[in-house]
């Protein structure tokens, strides 16, 4: 009867290293098209907003687990080979995170006083100027512990990309799973990697969030 | 003599509520006009208008040459003319009192670091504040903030300053030194105007006194008015501030 061995904990730790790695990539593709979404989610142009808004509302109304079978199988459909397990899992994750980072940084942009726009408009600043040198220095600030706090949410879902055949933490699991039948110990062990994964990132949240409130006004 | 500021007819209207109704009023180079009125009167509206940070429905308001009422206005060009100082001072909270005053140059007149840094230095000394160029907005006094904000405005090298209640969100001996900046300026020559509800400082610099009431401007001449108001209104008004 075969049981968990260092091989087993050495295939996870592997599978723990991808996990990480789809997680940089899906918060890196998420916030550069994130931010792109929330300047458009509060651009003058009325189509820009309106556009912005639908694709969020997509993006958050739809569970991650069908965003990637569509992008799986969709792309198959539209003629393509089949796309490769994580080119489909790093957009599927890339889209998802955009959805939710572009609403979190539209509201930490707008919580900074309508004032401070004002004082800089008054200045003859650009409007671009308003934003990367007043607003958005001031906005992040805010945004960093919802931010750091979304990762979290990120590192977790990336157990679904195991739906397109990517083998990243939880997929692991299952494999080794098939092979020793000991669930519980090995499901124990896998929980115990996302959360050495996940515990720094939420310290670092609260931290951030606690110096906030202390610097903040 | 052409004047810096000329309004005439301006109406502006907030949904159903008519705030301006027909304001006219004209200020000319190196004059100080003080706008007074009870609370609600559009003071702060007219002000705001001439800034363009309010769209007119009706009427004309030109500004330094710029034609304010126009569609096509180019509000950076009317910026570069027009420095405004809000009750709230609106310091950015992420910079100090130096790079508070030096962003707008740099980006808007293309300053270079050291020549903007020159110019913070210059204009903070003239405020009384060159020893707090470091400091952060939430390290300074509201009094010292307010003359921030005045230095900010001045380092533009506008040819008119509006001031909205600058001193009303001050104590009593923080205003003192915050009428001072403001009365140095106008002695300098400078075009402005003022919203107040401080009487004698009205009284004192002021060459025009702009009384509005009911969104119109109700009364105006010089200081003197003050003393020997024409309307029951301004009586009235002047009676109870004093
Ligand atoms: N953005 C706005 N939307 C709707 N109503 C407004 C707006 N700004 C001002 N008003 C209304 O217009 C009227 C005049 O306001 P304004 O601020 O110009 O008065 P004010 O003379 O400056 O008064 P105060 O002395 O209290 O500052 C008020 O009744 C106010 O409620
Ligand atoms: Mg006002």
């Amino acid at each position: 009867m075969p049981t968990f061995t260092l091989v087993h904990l050495e295939y996870l730790s592997w599978a723990a290293l991808w996990t990480i790695g789809l997680s940089v990539i899906a918060f890196i593709g998420g916030g550069i098209l994130g931010f792109g979404v929330a300047m458009a989610r509060i651009a003058p142009s009325r189509v820009l907003r309106t556009a912005a808004m639908v694709y969020i509302q997509l993006v958050q109304g739809t569970p991650l687990l069908i965003l990637l079978f569509l992008i799986y199988f969709g792309v198959a459909i539209l003629g393509f080979n089949q796309v490769p397990a994580i080119l489909a899992a790093s957009l599927g994750l890339t889209i998802y995170a955009s959805g939710f980072l572009a609403e979190i940084w539209r509201g930490c942009i707008q919580s900074v006083p309508k004032t401070q726009w004002e004082a800089a408009e008054c200045l003859a600043l650009t409007r671009w100027q308003r934003m990367t040198r007043v607003i958005l220095p001031q906005a992040i600030r805010i945004a960093t512990p919802p931010t750091v706090g979304f990762m979290v949410q990120i590192v977790k879902n990336t157990s679904l990309a195991s739906v397109v055949g990517f083998i990243e933490l939880a997929q692991a699991g299952k494999i080794i799973n098939t092979s020793i039948y000991e669930p519980f110990t090995i499901f124990v062990i896998v929980a115990i990697f996302y959360f050495l994964i996940c515990f720094p990132l939420s310290t670092w949240s609260r931290s951030l969030e606690r110096k906030l409130n202390v610097s903040g006004r | 003599m052409s004047a810096v500021v000329r309004l005439s007819d301006v109406h502006k209207r907030f949904g159903a509520v008519t705030v301006l109704n027909g304001v006219s009023f004209e200020v000319g180079r190196g004059e100080v006009a003080a706008v007074i009125g009870q609370s609600g009167s559009g003071k702060s509206t007219a002000l705001r208008c001439i800034d363009a940070l309010e769209r007119i429905e009706q009427g004309t308001i030109e500004v330094c040459g710029h034609a304010v009422h126009d569609p096509k206005l180019d509000r950076r060009a009317l910026r570069c003319d027009v420095g405004i100082v809000f009750q709230s001072y609106n310091l950015f909270p992420h910079l100090t009192a130096e790079q508070n005053i030096m962003l707008a140059p740099t980006c808007v007149k293309s300053l270079s670091k050291a020549d903007a840094r020159t110019l913070a230095r210059d204009v903070l000394a003239r405020v009384g504040l060159a020893e707090k160029a470091d400091h952060y907005p939430e390290q300074l006094s509201g009094g010292q903030q307010q003359r921030v904000a005045i230095a900010r405005s001045l380092a533009m090298q506008p040819k008119l300053m509006l001031f909205d209640e600058v001193t009303s969100a001050l104590d009593p001996q923080l205003t003192g030194e915050v009428l001072k900046v403001m009365e140095d300026l106008a002695r300098g020559g400078m075009t402005m105007i003022l919203v107040t509800h401080e009487m004698s400082f009205a009284r004192k610099v002021a060459s025009k006194i702009i009384y509005m009431h009911k969104g119109t401007v109700w009364e105006t001449g010089p200081g003197a008015i003050i003393d020997a108001p024409q309307t029951l209104e301004l009586r009235k008004f002047v009676g109870g501030e004093m």
